[in-house]
């Protein structure tokens, strides 16, 4: 599903759910089957959906309507600006102590309100002014408060507004980013590291040179180095459309000996199709081992890597390069 | 060798339809199927999910094997488009018949064929997300079609329906279970078996035992998960099964921090389970804890989340448990669909349950009191765990959790396979399963110590991909008996390789899509690939049944179906 040809509308789609789902897997790298080696392009980013599927197909083009919210909680009308206001206000003042500033659960105890059950039943406060008036018994209890019944319609309001912000995948609304530091490694195992295992293809001087400015984002240096050029994630410093990886290549011997090289476009079990120097394509069958196929990954000894590399050898190496500025 | 077949062969349903006598059930036929028939193993026909209640997808019939699988040729294929329109070329197919209660105005979602099709005489029964249709076997043309319009609900999946006599489930993204006569298409009860407002999703074949049939929930939000068991004539609530604490003492509640935490803790049921009528047991597989990736759960084991569990099916109560993740912490479900067998282990008869996890660990238990005979690795790169504890369950490593700096983890969150369905042959004692191996940095994003909600907190970057396969394992010892690779031709990303789940048939073949856009038959003993067709992306498992004396193979690509026979 994920491997169609993908259209604009539907990259878009993409890019707003990698968004709104905080996920942004990254394109798809090559793979190093024992066999026969990777021979695909880097794909769009596959978008991880419920059960960590592929998310569905995206509407047909032409329908220009946008996909509707899923789940009454994003389904329903917004609360005028006034209203959320005052709910927000009076949520600070009467119940943020309890269950927390950003109604995710508090220190004292009261429950997460962005994924209460009374919260998501309730429709304009009638199932919580009962619960705020009457108290609820515990653990731990909750007493009853004085207030007034617009009030809690108000506070009511403010807690679907947050809801509905919730994302399909049941996560919490945007808030500010912590700031995250992952540069934990140490730059001087990370130099010894990249001696012994990356010097053979990359050198600081040389290809790597001021990786570090041109890639300022720690966490997009780490995605970018350890997938071979192919991830990024978020923050600055994903790499430009002409950055990546230098592609696959085969050479295809047939039994009579005619060779046929050039980029790897195709391979499954039963052809294998090259891009020629020429600009067309040829597609030859598989017999088993004839025609023999020699495939050149550039990635190879990423993905060995990716076997054996810790998590210190991977914190170390991005010291190391965030060093190369 | 020409099984016995489990019914006779009824007049085709088509024909009664075109005579204008669609009323079949007052024509003095039998029942579509019998209650008991679900007991028998897989023969000529495919009633159920599975084939039948072990879970083998392992077909007797062996017309087509080794040899002649090279001649199969294709018999017919039907486009199937959802939604409320007619389908065909001059809208020649049949008015689809409306359920649900959404707006009209929500567009339909196109159609997308992951489930097991049902084929009963010579009648098939095929679903697709608020879709479903009754279909001649022997051409694909359209006898009904039902569209629901859904209220909402994530359209990720629909994995067939459910029969019983006459009587068809299935379940809709916005969570009814929904009963249709197979005959019509017209509804007879639907019921709401999971609120909506608390973003439940649905996406399971209802399981049909005996009069009970059973449907398992579906949600990211924190919530709990639960079994809902229904009298399958009147849609009477029977019982429901927590698969999180939800009171006080309830078994399992010292494994999380509070029981506000357990009450919203997941261990969704999202896949069918098995059945065996020995011990009336159903066994099936629940969900991750949530939240999924972040703090939140303490530091117990969160039970009985990514669990083998087995209940009571008169009762619903649970007999025993088997928890392949403690205290999972990368969305890595157990709820795959298990397989039964007996077989004898060191001179002593035993009665079996295998599952391939998707968290890439392989197991196979006593099936009448969950205890380990095997637990093993089966992902060839998978390295997040610490030890195997004497249980045999997988103990984490917590420096391969979400962490701040980037943990570099195998496998993905889609895990070493999600929710294709593997095969067990009797006739190889092979287990098939798909088995892939990305790689990821998975980073905590959101360490608030109350923990995050639903599967946020994290970001997951996929680096990289060291090998999928078609993997065939001993299920006695859990040793890998062969890897077929799919050689990468494209999706060797977090998903692709190995189609969209397996059969196996005494023809001494393995069926599925491979990375390629094939359908491969492949030699269930060495997993050389004797026969393919390039059709597409396959997206569901292969069925097998007999019919006119031919045996059929039945696959679909995303929006449409591929049967394939002899023509000798």
């Amino acid at each position: 599903m994920f491997r169609r040809p993908v259209s604009l509308s539907a990259m878009a789609l993409g890019l707003a759910l990698a968004l709104s789902v905080g996920l942004r897997a990254a394109p798809q790298a090559p793979a190093a089957p024992t066999q026969a080696p990777a021979a695909q392009p880097p794909a769009t980013p596959p978008q991880q959906g419920a059960h960590g599927e592929p998310v569905p197909p995206p509407r047909p083009a032409g329908a220009e309507q946008e996909e509707p919210p899923r789940f009454p909680a994003h389904q329903r009308p917004p609360a005028s600006p006034e209203l959320l206001e005052r709910g927000k206000g009076q949520y600070a003042g009467m119940c943020s102590a309890c269950h927390g500033a950003d109604a995710r659960g508090g220190q004292l105890g009261g429950p997460n309100l962005l994924r209460s059950q009374l919260v998501l039943d309730d429709k304009d406060g009638e199932l919580i002014i009962p619960v705020v008036q009457k108290g609820r018994p515990g653990p731990p209890p909750m007493p009853p408060l004085p207030v007034a019944v617009d009030d809690i319609k108000a506070i009511a309001a403010w807690l679907h507004s947050l809801q509905a912000q919730g994302t399909n995948q049941g996560g919490p609304p945007p808030g500010p980013q912590p700031e995250l530091n992952i540069l934990v490694g140490d730059a001087k195992a990370g130099e010894a590291f990249f001696a012994q295992q990356c010097a053979s293809c990359h050198s600081p001087a040389g290809d790597l040179h001021g990786i570090a400015t041109r890639v300022p984002s720690p966490m997009a240096l780490q995605n970018l180095w350890v997938s071979g050029g192919v991830a990024s994630g978020r923050g600055p410093g994903r790499r430009s459309p002409n950055s990546g990886p230098k592609p696959v290549t085969a050479t295809v011997t047939s039994a009579s000996g005619e060779k046929v090289s050039g980029r790897l476009l195709r391979l499954d079990d039963f052809l294998v199709t090259i891009a020629l120097e020429d600009g067309t394509t040829r597609t030859i069958r598989r017999a088993g081992n004839d025609p023999r196929i020699e495939v050149q990954d550039p990635l190879a000894k990423h993905r060995e890597l990716l076997r054996v590399l810790t998590n210190a050898n991977m914190h170390d190496v991005t010291a190391f390069l965030s060093t190369l500025k | 060798m020409r099984p016995t077949r489990l019914l006779p062969t009824w007049i085709p349903i088509s024909a009664l339809v075109l005579a204008g006598a669609v009323a079949a059930g007052q024509t003095g036929l039998a029942r579509d199927l019998a209650a008991a028939d679900l007991l028998k193993p897989l023969g000529d026909i495919w009633p159920s999910y599975s084939g039948d209640y072990t879970g083998k997808r392992f077909s007797p019939l062996a017309q087509v094997n080794q040899t002649t699988v090279k001649q199969l040729s294709l018999a017919w294929t039907a486009k199937l488009t959802a939604g409320a329109t007619p389908a065909g070329r001059w809208g020649g197919g049949p008015q689809p018949i409306i359920g649900g209660n959404g707006s009209p105005n929500n567009p339909a979602v196109p159609t997308i064929i992951k489930g097991t099709p049902l084929m009963v005489n010579g009648v098939l029964y095929v679903t697709s997300p608020d879709n479903g249709w009754a279909l001649d076997a022997r051409d694909g043309r359209e006898i009904w079609h039902y569209f629901w319009r859904t209220r909402g609900g994530t359209p990720i999946g629909n994995r067939g329906f459910g029969l019983w006599n006459d009587a068809l489930f299935m379940v809709t993204p916005d969570d009814f279970i929904v009963s249709l006569e197979a005959k019509t298409g017209k509804e007879r009860w639907s019921k709401e078996f999971a609120p909506f407002t608390q973003q439940y999703f649905s996406t399971i074949a209802p399981m049909v035992i005996g009069n009970t049939v059973i449907v398992g929930t579906g949600n990211d939000l924190d919530s709990p998960g639960y079994l809902q068991a229904y009298d399958a004539d009147s849609g009477k609530e029977l019982w429901r099964f927590y698969t999180v604490p939800q009171n006080p003492g309830d078994p399992g509640a010292d494994t999380w921090p509070s029981l506000q935490a357990a009450r919203y803790g997941g261990g969704h049921p999202w896949l069918p389970g098995v059945y065996d009528p020995e011990t009336n047991l159903y066994i099936f597989g629940t969900g991750n804890p949530i939240p999924a990736y972040t703090l939140g759960r303490g530091e117990g084991d969160n039970l009985f989340t990514c669990s083998l569990i087995a209940v009571d099916v008169a009762t619903g109560k649970m007999k025993w448990y088997f928890q392949s993740s403690p205290h999972d912490m990368h969305d890595w479900d157990s709820a795959q669909t298990p397989v039964l067998f007996d077989a004898t282990i060191n001179g002593r008869k035993r009665k079996l349950v295998s599952t391939a996890a998707r968290n890439g660990y392989f197991f196979t238990l006593d099936r009448t009191t969950g205890e380990k005979v095997v637990a093993i690795k089966y992902g060839s790169a998978t390295n997040w765990a610490a030890s195997i504890d004497p249980k045999g369950s997988v103990r984490r490593e917590p420096s391969k959790d979400p962490i701040v700096a980037g943990a570099l983890t195998s496998p993905t969150s889609g895990g070493t396979v999600n929710w294709e369905p593997p095969a067990y042959s009797p006739v190889t004692g092979l287990f098939y399963v798909t088995e892939r191996n990305g790689h990821s940095i998975y980073y905590l994003t959101d360490p608030d110590p109350r923990g995050s909600m639903g599967l946020a907190g994290k970001e997951e970057v996929f680096v990289g991909n060291t090998g999928n396969f078609l993997t065939a394992i001993d299920p006695l010892t859990g040793k890998v008996a062969w890897r077929r690779p799919y050689p990468a031709a494209g999706g060797t990303g977090m998903y692709g390789g190995g189609g969209a789940g397996l059969l196996t048939t005494a023809g001494k073949l393995v069926f599925g899509g491979d990375n390629g856009g094939n359908l491969v038959a492949w030699d269930a003993v060495t997993g050389t690939p004797i026969w393919h067709t390039h059709i597409g992306d396959v997206t569901n498992p292969p069925t097998t049944f007999m019919l006119d004396g031919r045996q059929h193979i039945l696959v679909a690509t995303t929006d449409t179906l591929y049967a394939f026979a002899l023509y000798q």
